[in-house]
């Protein structure tokens, strides 16, 4: 039996390039969401929480098309001389970043409400800038749901199969990852390949999560948030 | 001529409106004292900048809010501190930390309060390098009040600093508020309910009620006025200043001349000449129609009756000038039975009968 642990490496690089992105996309859209009094915030929050209710192939199917040449953003790409996203592992990102964004703001919108304007408004009075009490008060406070959002965005990005297929197909070492792979060894009575995979997931998941889980405990004890 | 804090704020909110306008001079402690709310609380949110009413807001020659102008200086380019009710001191960094986080933004040559000064003066010194998660509610109180003091503010705001606090907390709280007041220059804006804490620690006093100033001025006049509900407090007093005559050391007394009239207190560790300020609550003054002379009590005033103002059924509240002189007032709470038997009347001469003075500094 060989197994071939490329997809291995290219879940585990997605879903990082994955949780950055949506660390770096989502903390403020979050920060966004908790502080403005704007009529659309409903609307913006009614969007990121979308992914969670829709099912991932339609979502892959609309990425697909806006993506794909014909599309307005594949034709904005091409013109910008990036060629196309779909079926390349940019275009994983993409559509990971949009399919796990609710997994990574609700939980950071959540910390940021949780902290409350006291805090911010004492940060004020002591000459902090809005961006100084942004990085002084807000983010340290919510530590605890960036590393909620962080875990929770990570491994569903592993976890993610829809999407993927649907926008990324099975390319190896550009999109075939762990999900893909194991339903391709599935599919080819490659049970042993297939346990694997599977199993190493099923584990390598319980570790990261206990391991966060711990952590959180640990920084809710000395008093973070 | 002193500086004045200048406001005026409308403010319109369905339930409850906002609109007043006043000029404190910014010195010592003003007071903005109401029920509570009666918009006080907003009045120093307004004057921080933390929230917006139409009006201006201006301290001396520097001006935060104008909306002539559309001028609106955000919170924190206000040279203001603020002190909440509740201490708010940030969980995530260390009593130093938090008492650096205002004060390093400030540039070093416009640093006018010292750090080692604040931190004696408010008796931090052993706290500095614990959590804030650590400490009492007293402590965290007076840490809050030195990282407000410690970004050298023009106007200290202080919203009901002691309301949070227990019964004990509060009195060990209150000399450090008192020595503030003794010691740094910085103009303070004080809401409280409290008319003990006010009577304690207020130089001015702008009174609020529904979002409207009903009066406003000296700590000594507003206590005593009998027109205004302050007086109908248990604690209802009035404050005088005096200043040191002589001490008599065989008796252990120190006497204090204050306009019209000299009180003898128990000795004081003041040199002669030196000013005190006192206050003698109303319940513990009396009125008799003549000198006593042979009365145990020790202050005995000569007065003149101006106003009566009844409480209750049983109690009226009477407002006295000491000798001649109108600015020394007192008031005395004495029953409706002996207002009537001795047939007391506005402008009659009596000797107030004082039983027990408070030294406030």
């Amino acid at each position: 039996m060989s197994l071939d642990l490329t997809p291995v490496w290219l879940t585990l690089k997605l879903a990082t390039l994955t949780t950055a992105v949506l660390l770096v996309v989502g903390t403020p859209l979050a920060w966004w969401l908790s502080q403005t009094r704007s009529r659309f915030k409903q609307i913006v929050a009614t969007l990121v929480a979308l992914p969670l209710v829709l099912p991932p192939t339609v979502l892959g199917f609309y990425l697909l098309l806006l993506l794909g040449p014909h599309g307005p953003i594949g034709a904005l790409t091409e013109r910008l001389g990036l060629g196309t996203l779909p079926f390349t592992f940019a275009g994983l990102v993409v559509g990971s970043v949009l399919y796990s964004l609710p997994f990574m703001v609700q939980p950071v919108h959540n910390a940021f409400e949780a902290i409350g304007q006291r805090p911010l408004e004492v940060a004020a009075t002591l000459r902090a800038s809005p961006l100084a009490r942004f990085f002084d008060v807000a983010l340290p406070l919510a530590l605890p749901g960036l590393l909620t959002g962080a875990v929770l965005a990570f491994a569903h990005t592993v976890g993610e199969f829809g999407v993927i297929l649907m926008i990324g197909g099975n390319i190896p070492g550009e999109t075939k990852v762990l999900s893909v792979a194991i339903y391709d060894h599935v599919e080819s009575l490659e049970w042993a390949q297939a346990h694997w995979l599977a199993g190493g997931m099923v584990l390598f998941s319980f570790l990261v999560v206990l391991m966060m889980n711990l952590l959180g405990q640990r920084m809710r004890r000395i008093g973070h948030g | 001529m002193a500086d004045v804090l200048d406001l005026a704020f409308r403010l319109d909110r369905g339930d409850f409106s906002l609109d007043l306008a006043c000029r404190v001079p910014a010195r010592g402690v003003s007071a903005l004292f109401g029920r509570s709310g009666c918009g006080k609380t907003t009045v120093l949110r307004c004057v921080a900048g933390l929230e917006r009413a139409a009006g201006h807001c201006r301290l001396a020659e520097a001006c935060w809010q104008d909306d002539a102008n559309e001028r609106f200086l955000p919170t924190h380019r206000r040279p203001i501190g603020y002190v909440f009710q509740e201490p708010s001191l940030f969980p995530h960094r260390s009593v130093r930390a938090n008492l650096d986080y205002g004060r390093r933004r400030i540039p070093a040559r416009a640093r006018c309060v010292d750090f080692d000064e604040v931190v004696e003066l408010l008796g931090i010194a052993p706290l500095l390098g614990r959590d804030p998660a650590g400490l009492s509610g007293g402590e965290r109180q007076r840490v809050a009040i030195a990282r407000a003091l410690l970004t050298s503010p023009r106007l200290l705001l202080m919203d009901e600093p002691l309301a949070a606090l227990d019964h004990t907390s509060k009195r060990d709280i209150l000399p450090y508020l008192e020595r503030l007041h003794d010691h740094l220059q910085i103009p303070i804006l004080y809401v409280s309910h409290d008319p003990d804490e006010v009577a304690r620690l207020a130089d001015h006093i702008l009174l609020i009620e529904a979002g409207r100033l009903r009066a406003a001025g000296p700590a000594p006049q507003m206590l005593t006025r009998l027109d205004l509900p302050l007086v109908r407090e248990e604690t209802a007093s009035a404050l005088l200043s005096g200043r040191v005559r002589a001490h008599d050391a065989r008796y252990g007394l120190t006497r204090v001349a204050i306009p019209g009239a000299s009180l003898m207190l128990e000795r004081l560790d003041r040199a002669v000449d030196e000013t005190v300020r006192v206050r003698i609550h109303a319940r513990d003054v009396s009125i008799a129609l003549d000198d006593p002379g042979t009365s145990s009590i020790l202050n005995v005033l000569p007065a003149h009756i101006v106003e009566m103002h009844p409480l209750s059924a049983s109690q009226v509240l009477v407002g006295l000038a000491v000798g001649t002189t109108p600015e020394s007032r007192l008031l005395a709470r004495i029953t409706r039975h002996s207002w009537e038997r001795l047939r007391l009347h506005p402008g009659q001469q009596v000797h107030a009968q004082v039983k027990a003075v408070a030294v406030m500094d």
